[in-house]
């Protein structure tokens, strides 16, 4: 079971603004899938290495050469923020 | 309604080709069929009637010209809402994205325009591809077709009733747990999911980046192969794409399927299957027999455990790919900004739906300290040995013969409130994805309440082209016999 303290921290890790009465049905529904998750308890994985990719591909590299996008300002024109000399403007951090 | 719109692509292929009918004739009929019924089954979100006119202008002058830039020039189509399409609007039908329009194409987009394609729009989905039914857009269910009370499917589910409600030839749509075989069993039309890497993903937007393939859903299997010999190969932009080389897809449809061995998975029969769902595996496997292929029975002795894998895998991968959502470089920006922390996380309440969130929430948690090993480790071993199910079973068959779903189409609203409920309808389409095989579904038979059902065919990774020889046989034998 997942409590609704446990849920607001979950969504304060994944940076998502949850109501109280959002916090009260996210509890129910995820505890319930989680529930749900337990049948992989019964599976036998000692031994069993994990599967991240299927192509037998691992670390893919390409040449290191720059290649200009040329849609540098379409980009940018896509920011809801301020654009200031290629530079998006946002709040400050500290 | 114009005969036209009811030919399958392979058969505009060739009209088009010897100059019986004009892509902009062909494209005026789509757009007068998608003005007369889009309204009411919200398949497109955004249409392009203009540039698809000019396209198709430009499409005909180089036919008659003897210049036609491939088969598919001046064919329509339509392409799932999360494919970028440079100048017009990607929504991924989510609020968050409503305004967004991206400055480049995917790569899927990209080949199919300079093959000639003509683009009608951009059709729904479920937000982000996150569902089975297009109930979780943010713009409003898509209505099946052919029972406008029902699902279409998802979340590919505009592909799949853009295709039926014929306001296209066919479509791109995006498979990671089912997304196109299951509509296209809802929706009665054929539709291929392409082994892991087989197609450039690249310009699509990400649901879980393990799973993810694009592929075509179109009329028929063949329509499948002419538009898959399009858009496979490696892209450099998208490094999951092997250095595989791509077959003629057309070359061996036409070949018989008598000698080959087909296996039924005993596992995919339990309790929750709709009796007319496993009656069409019945006449499928009839059909097969007729054609002379050899039907066995086997075991895939993990499938139970494929829906807990993967909507542990999925959801983590998603908790990650999603966070580019944050307010920042593009798409919806928050009420609330005063800090940064208030951009990102107002931004992402208001822009994303409750699915979309769910999903976020359980990966995050899967992937949290303390928890890795539990559910993110453990899922991706047995993940292993879902995949050693196909590889073990493929030694003795050439391939699978399952249901695509559980039931036919559902009525819109029936899992509403129960997302656990959703979930179980991807029982029969995520082992595959998961293995990172290809698979086809294709239209063979009805309900009793006239809906579409389609098997699935199930085959190796990298053998699309026995996938879609399968389906052509399969399908010719129930509709052109």
């Amino acid at each position: 079971m997942l409590t609704q303290d446990e849920v607001r921290h979950i969504a304060k890790l994944a940076r998502i603004q949850v109501t109280d009465e959002k916090l009260e049905q996210y509890a129910s529904e995820l505890s319930n899938i989680l529930d749900f998750f337990k049948d992989l308890e019964e599976v036998n994985t000692n031994d069993v290495i994990e599967t991240s990719q299927v192509t037998g591909l691992e670390s893919v590299t390409r040449p290191d050469v720059i290649v200009p996008s040329k849609i540098e300002k379409e980009l940018l024109e896509c920011t809801p923020h301020t654009v200031e000399e290629g530079m998006v403007r946002l709040p400050n951090i500290m | 309604m114009s005969k036209l719109i009811e030919y399958s692509l392979s058969e505009l292929v060739s009209k088009l080709q010897s100059q019986e009918i004009t892509s902009r004739e062909l494209t005026e009929a789509y757009i007068d069929e998608i003005e007369s019924r889009n309204e009411d089954l919200n398949v497109f979100l955004t249409t392009t009637f203009d540039r698809a006119r000019e396209m198709a202008d430009a499409s005909d002058s180089r036919i008659k010209a003897g210049q036609a830039l491939s088969d598919l020039d001046g064919i329509p189509i339509s392409l799932k809402d999360v494919v970028c399409t440079k100048g017009i609007t990607t929504t991924a039908a989510s609020n968050i994205l409503k305004n967004f329009t991206p400055p480049y194409n995917a790569t899927v987009w990209d080949k199919l325009e300079s093959a000639g394609c003509v683009l009608l729009g951009k059709v729904n989905t479920d937000e982000f591809t996150m569902g089975g039914s297009t109930e979780s857009s943010a713009f409003g269910v898509t209505k099946n077709p052919i029972d406008p009370t029902c699902v279409p499917g998802g979340s590919s589910g505009g592909s799949a009733a853009s295709v039926a409600a014929h306001f296209c030839a066919g479509s791109i749509g995006t498979d990671t747990g089912g997304s196109i075989r299951q509509p296209a069993s809802f929706c009665g039309v054929s539709g291929l999911k392409v082994s892991y890497g087989r197609v450039s993903r690249w310009g699509c937007m990400p649901m879980a980046s393990s799973l993810d393939t694009v592929g075509p859903i179109a009329k028929t299997p063949e329509d499948c192969a002419r538009m898959l010999q399009i858009i496979a190969g490696k892209d450099p932009k998208d490094s999951t794409t092997p250095e595989q080389a791509v077959p003629d897809y057309l070359k061996n449809l036409g070949d018989s399927i008598s000698g080959m061995t087909f296996g039924i998975p005993k596992e995919y029969f339990t309790d929750g299957i709709n009796p007319e769902v496993v009656s069409i595996i019945d006449s499928t496997k009839a059909i097969i027999e007729n054609l002379g292929g050899k039907v066995v029975d086997i075991s895939l002795p993990h499938t139970k455990y494929a829906i807990s894998a993967y909507y542990i895998i999925a959801p983590s991968e998603i908790s990650a790919n999603m966070s580019r959502y944050d307010g920042i470089r593009f798409g919806h920006l928050g009420t609330e900004k005063e800090s940064l922390e208030e951009i990102y996380s107002s931004t992402r309440e208001e822009g994303l739906g409750d699915e979309v969130k769910r999903r976020i929430l359980i990966g995050t948690y899967a992937l949290s300290a303390g928890y890795y090993d539990a559910y993110y480790r453990k899922a991706q071993k047995v993940r292993t040995l879902i995949k050693q199910d196909f590889d073990n079973a493929f030694e003795k068959v050439d391939a699978i013969l399952c249901p695509a779903a559980p039931t036919p189409a559902f009525k819109i609203g029936k899992n509403d409130g129960d997302p656990l409920l959703a979930y179980l309808e991807d029982a029969f389409t995520i082992p595959a994805s998961l293995a990172g095989i290809c698979g086809i579904s294709f239209p063979v038979g009805f309900s009793k309440d006239k809906l579409p059902i389609g098997p699935q065919i199930l085959c190796p990774a990298y053998t699309e082209e026995r996938a879609l020889q399968i389906g052509n046989q399969i399908y010719n034998a129930v509709h052109n016999p």
